[in-house]
């Protein structure tokens, strides 16, 4: 057999003769065919519920990360105003790495808006199959002998059971990405777990395992031309004003976010 | 002729423009063994280009089979490989 266009319908033709030789009576088998089509009606509509939390999740911790992009960079000003360049950095590179995950995730929620929209065109589709399909049985029924209805049917639920087999397709593909997805989103949960994200006021003065790991990760340049940047807008006359706030955030413009709360 | 593009929807097909998708379909045959994706995908893309541009989408409640039936629009060499193999859409 040739390729794709032979084997899927050989499946698809496969599975809709087995459907149809379960049951000698042509009503039965149509009442069959139709209660599967609603069941997968009802399976397509909890897949693009499950696409639309996985994008909600995605969409809460876009959120989350802004909140913290916002908050290490205060801390870094506030960390340079006070003298402290190294704890700055860190604040900055942190910021980096917060930055690099927003990028990755508005992609991630473009994509399964994408995704979403596809499952309910997909739905859409097969709504209209099974209401054809449904308003034929209904017509086979009445006014086809057994031997004749069997021959409509069999037409019927080829066409129906093609576009079964499709939206399950589609489907498990949408579905797939959004595994893949759900895996990343706990990666950055993860991340915010193990302190990454979390206020920097908690730090000690020693460098961890994270920093260590945090440098490989940001880009020094990009930290670096940042650090010169805020150092220019402080300018030389801002003479330290002690240690780093303590950490309440009050004059921190967008703190009170969630790592924040978690860490007090 | 009935098209499907995987994941897409049915068209309906004229004789000759199946003949040109068959055709199409020998080569990107043809990349999949050799297992070149940029030849794969250009060859595809137009595969699905021809049935978009030249087929008549089918009704969403028309209730036929396809006689031919294209994997999804965003397949990979290695999916595709398992399927675009030997005589590729149409035998013989």
């Amino acid at each position: 057999m040739p390729g794709l266009s032979g084997r899927m319908s050989t499946v698809v033709k496969a599975k809709i003769s087995k459907m149809l030789d379960r049951a000698e009576d042509p009503s039965e088998t149509l009442e069959y065919s139709y209660q599967k089509q609603i069941e997968l009606l009802q399976n397509v509509k909890k897949g693009i519920a499950d696409v639309v939390t996985s994008k909600k999740r995605l969409q809460l911790q876009t959120e989350k990360l802004q909140q913290q992009v916002v908050k290490l960079d205060t801390q870094a000003r506030q960390a340079l105003a006070a003298g402290n360049e190294d704890l700055a950095r860190v604040a900055l590179e942190r910021k980096n790495v917060a930055q690099t995950e927003l990028q990755s995730l508005d992609s991630q929620v473009a994509e399964l808006e994408n995704q979403q929209q596809q499952m309910t065109a997909s739905e859409q589709k097969l709504r209209a199959k099974i209401e054809s399909f449904r308003s034929r049985k209904e017509v086979i029924k009445a006014q086809y002998s057994a031997a004749e209805a069997q021959v409509k049917i069999s037409e019927a639920a080829t066409g129906v059971g093609e576009e079964m087999a499709d939206v399950g397709l589609a489907m498990q593909r949408a579905l797939d990405k959004t595994e893949n997805m759900k895996a990343r989103a706990s990666a950055v949960q993860e991340l915010e777990a193990a302190g990454t994200f979390e206020d920097l006021t908690q730090i000690g003065s020693g460098e961890d395992d994270i920093d260590r790991q945090l440098r490989q990760l940001s880009s020094t340049s990009e930290v670096d031309s940042e650090l010169a940047k805020m150092k220019a807008e402080l300018g030389s006359g801002s003479a330290p004003q002690g240690a780093l706030g303590a950490g309440d955030g009050s004059t921190t413009e967008g703190s009170g976010s969630g790592a924040q709360e978690q860490a007090s | 002729m009935i098209v499907r593009i995987s994941t897409e929807g049915q068209y309906e097909l004229s004789d000759a423009d199946a003949e040109a998708l068959n055709e199409l379909d020998n080569e990107a045959v043809l990349a999949c063994e050799s297992g070149d994706a940029t030849a794969f995908h250009a060859t595809f893309d137009k595969m699905l280009e021809l049935v978009r541009t030249h087929g008549h989408a089918l009704d969403e409640d028309h209730l036929s089979g396809s006689d031919i039936i294209l994997p999804p629009p965003d397949v990979s060499l290695e999916e595709a490989r398992q399927e675009f193999q030997g005589e590729g859409l149409i035998p013989g």
